[in-house]
């Protein structure tokens, strides 16, 4: 195999074909091969790539710890059901909608960055997880006295992402296959995953993202170079909160349905799970934390199968045992891969440098000691 | 003014439950800097070994008087938390101590998930109630109603309270938990076995915790294998809110949170004519500690940090 990923890396343009023909692929492969319910969870893996890449750049670019993250994405989801949907009566399309709810979120992001500016490390990340938690109360109860999120029900009946009649809910025949609702939400996730995935690779090298690097290393250092740290830790929160608002609205439109219920704290530290186990601040490590997160719990539902085909009957029931394991699984891969299973390159070297040079390396906001 | 009377006292019971828990989080943070995710599971195991006690006592002879089944519990519970804590600590943190600092973060999270996962397969998803053995008696005080349970609560607390601080402040053990914090290499250097005062602090934490999660189930009457989590994250809030690696501002952030969530409780419909109910009494506590946090950034009685440490 080796010899194969040799001789591909010298052809890159044949590497990334053959990977675009496997992504295109991909939902027809996984239909056939694992069933129908699988498209479905490819989906949600690729909204939770464009959230954990939307949070990679506040907590793996600059360094803040943001345990609300997840606030974002509800606002985005409320935004497009207040806006599309029967609950006020509003359908506005979805390239309306979609902009604004990001807008929104980046908005709300600069609106709790500001005040948290002041604060580093567990600090802060206790004031966004008080934030997370204050968005969710009022989503779960201001359905009185004027009713506007319906509380612990939900919105339901929101609109399917639509271009004049092309719904994406309705199933559509092409070459002889069958794209179903998931399967047609699958490609436009795909397109806005991969310009997730670019913006973030093109933010990282920019200006702003090497600005954002100085402030994680060392923020006074990077305030005497001349950086203005209060805008570029407010942009920080605004562009990663943006994207946590656009995953929201398409999560809206693709579920139909949102309810508090989907916004909990645990939501967004399993966000953080995600770029922590792939690798903090490194895009594919990103990608891979958030597609092993997802998969991982969806796999281990079939736990009981599995019983049954080891011990011929079910021991114990699937669904109390599926936690247990996801636990124990990270524990695991955190213990043997403690700069997550793929680290930034930079990360790489300040982990096999000598002990003295490590540790002062290793002295920034997130990695060590602050 | 009855009301105002009765809510501080709800609060103050509320507060020092609190209060023990934040204690084990702000310890550990004082000496590891990490946050200890798994304290409020150990608080849910506690309580849950506890109540398992019981019903076993009370199942083999039902005669027997209350307070020495619920002694006989908490018994049971702490030392089962301490074990429990310290083979934590051994497994999940140790090997990560020289590991990027979100590292034992995860491992925490992970630790976490097991432990209320573990504890669903042994004492299945219900409510498990507390069984109504204890002295129920009340007393009127300045118009308020306290029960016996109330005053045993804030009682014990701060018996556990007083003996923390003299094992910090008097005993050996105590002096090398602080100079651990202070600094771990000086520490080892002066002779500390700094291994075993790390052990030593979780375990510590988890005998608070498994008490406090006692009075917690017998407080609220039910256990759950889901109520660490928000007892943690309250008790960890509360940590912070004091200031957090500080021992009295533990104290004092626990007492606080739980005295605003209780009047936050009583009075929030009031003050909104309406508008807001009592289930708004989370987004208070959080709103106030976030304001505390804006304009004290290192809790009320944290030490101010230099920029760079």
């Amino acid at each position: 195999m080796p010899t194969a990923l040799d001789w591909l890396r010298r052809r890159p343009l044949l590497a990334y074909a053959l990977l675009a023909a496997l992504l295109i692929a991909l939902p027809f492969l996984v239909g056939a091969g694992l069933g129908r319910g699988w498209v479905r969870v490819l989906d949600f893996v690729l909204l939770y790539v464009m959230l954990a890449i939307g949070l990679n750049i506040v907590v793996g670019y600059a360094g803040l710890l943001d345990l609300g993250y997840i606030a974002f994405y509800a606002l985005g989801a409320y935004l497009f059901a207040w806006l599309a949907s029967p609950h006020f009566g509003l359908h506005l399309p979805f390239w309306l909608v979609l902009p604004i709810g990001a807008t929104l979120a980046g908005i709300f992001g600069a609106l709790l960055g500001a005040p948290t500016l002041r604060l580093r490390g567990d600090y802060l990340a206790i004031v966004t997880l008080g934030f997370g938690e204050i968005i969710r109360i009022f989503m779960n109860n201001l359905n009185a006295p004027v009713n506007i999120t319906n509380g612990p029900q939900g919105i339901n009946l929101i609109d399917p992402i639509r271009l004049g009649d092309f719904s994406l809910a309705s199933p559509v025949s092409l070459f002889g296959l069958q794209f179903h609702q998931p399967h047609l939400y699958y490609y436009l996730f795909l397109a806005l995953t991969l310009a997730t995935v670019f913006v973030a690779l093109r933010l990282q090298d920019s200006r702003i993202g090497r600005a954002w690097a100085a402030i994680r290393e060392d923020e006074v250092a990077a305030a005497a170079m001349g950086i203005d740290t209060r805008n570029i830790k407010l942009l920080a929160f605004a562009m990663g909160a943006a994207f946590g608002g656009l995953a929201g609205g398409l999560f809206a439109s693709f579920q139909g349905f949102i309810s508090p219920e989907s916004f909990n704290l645990m939501e967004s530290i399993m966000i953080l799970c995600m770029i922590v186990l792939g690798g903090m601040g490194n895009i594919p490590g990103v990608v891979v934390g958030a597609v092993l997160l997802t998969v991982l719990p969806e796999a281990l539902r079939h736990l009981g199968d599995w019983q049954r085909a080891v011990l011929g009957h079910v021991a114990v029931d699937p669904n109390d045992l599926r936690m247990l394991l996801f636990g124990l699984a990270m524990v695991v891969m955190m213990l043997y891969r403690p700069a997550g299973l793929l680290p930034s390159r930079q990360r790489q070297r300040e982990f096999a440098a000598e002990d003295g040079v490590a540790e002062q390396e290793q002295a920034s906001l997130y990695d060590s000691k602050a | 003014m009855d009301i105002f009377i009765q809510q501080l006292i709800n609060g103050l019971v509320l507060g020092s439950i609190y209060a023990l828990v934040a204690l084990g989080y702000t310890m550990v943070y004082g000496i590891l800097e990490l946050i200890n995710f798994a304290h409020g599971e150990v608080t849910m195991i506690g309580a849950m070994v506890a109540l398992a006690v019981i019903g076993a006592l009370l199942g083999a002879s039902p005669e027997l008087p209350g307070l020495m089944v619920v002694l006989a519990g908490v018994l049971v519970a702490v030392p089962a938390c301490m074990a429990l804590a310290f083979v934590i600590e051994k497994v999940a943190y140790r090997p990560l101590r020289k590991a990027p600092r979100l590292a034992p973060l995860i491992t925490a999270i992970g630790v976490s998930i097991i432990l209320q996962n573990a504890a669903m397969l042994i004492w299945g998803r219900g409510y498990i109630s507390f069984p109504a053995i204890l002295p129920q008696g009340r007393h009127d005080i300045l118009g308020a109603s306290v029960t016996d349970l109330q005053i045993a609560i804030v009682g014990l607390s701060i018996l556990c309270m007083l003996g923390l601080v003299f094992l910090v402040e008097r005993t050996r053990l105590g002096r090398a938990m602080r100079a651990t914090a202070q600094s771990r290499e000086v520490a080892e250097l002066m002779g500390v076995n700094v291994n075993t005062v790390i052990s030593a602090t979780f375990v510590i934490g988890a005998a608070l915790a498994a008490v406090a999660g006692v009075m917690v189930s017998a407080y609220y009457g039910l256990a759950h294998y889901y109520m660490g989590f928000l007892l943690g994250l309250k008790a960890f809030s509360a940590a912070v809110l004091g200031g957090i690696g500080n021992i009295a501002g533990a104290v004092l952030g626990g007492m606080l949170l739980g005295i605003i969530e209780a009047l936050g409780a009583g009075y929030i419909g009031d003050l909104t004519g309406g508008f807001l109910g009592s289930h708004y009494q989370d987004v208070f506590a959080f709103m106030v500690l976030i304001l505390v946090l804006v304009f004290r950034p290192s809790g009320l009685l944290g030490e101010r940090v230099a920029n760079r440490a």
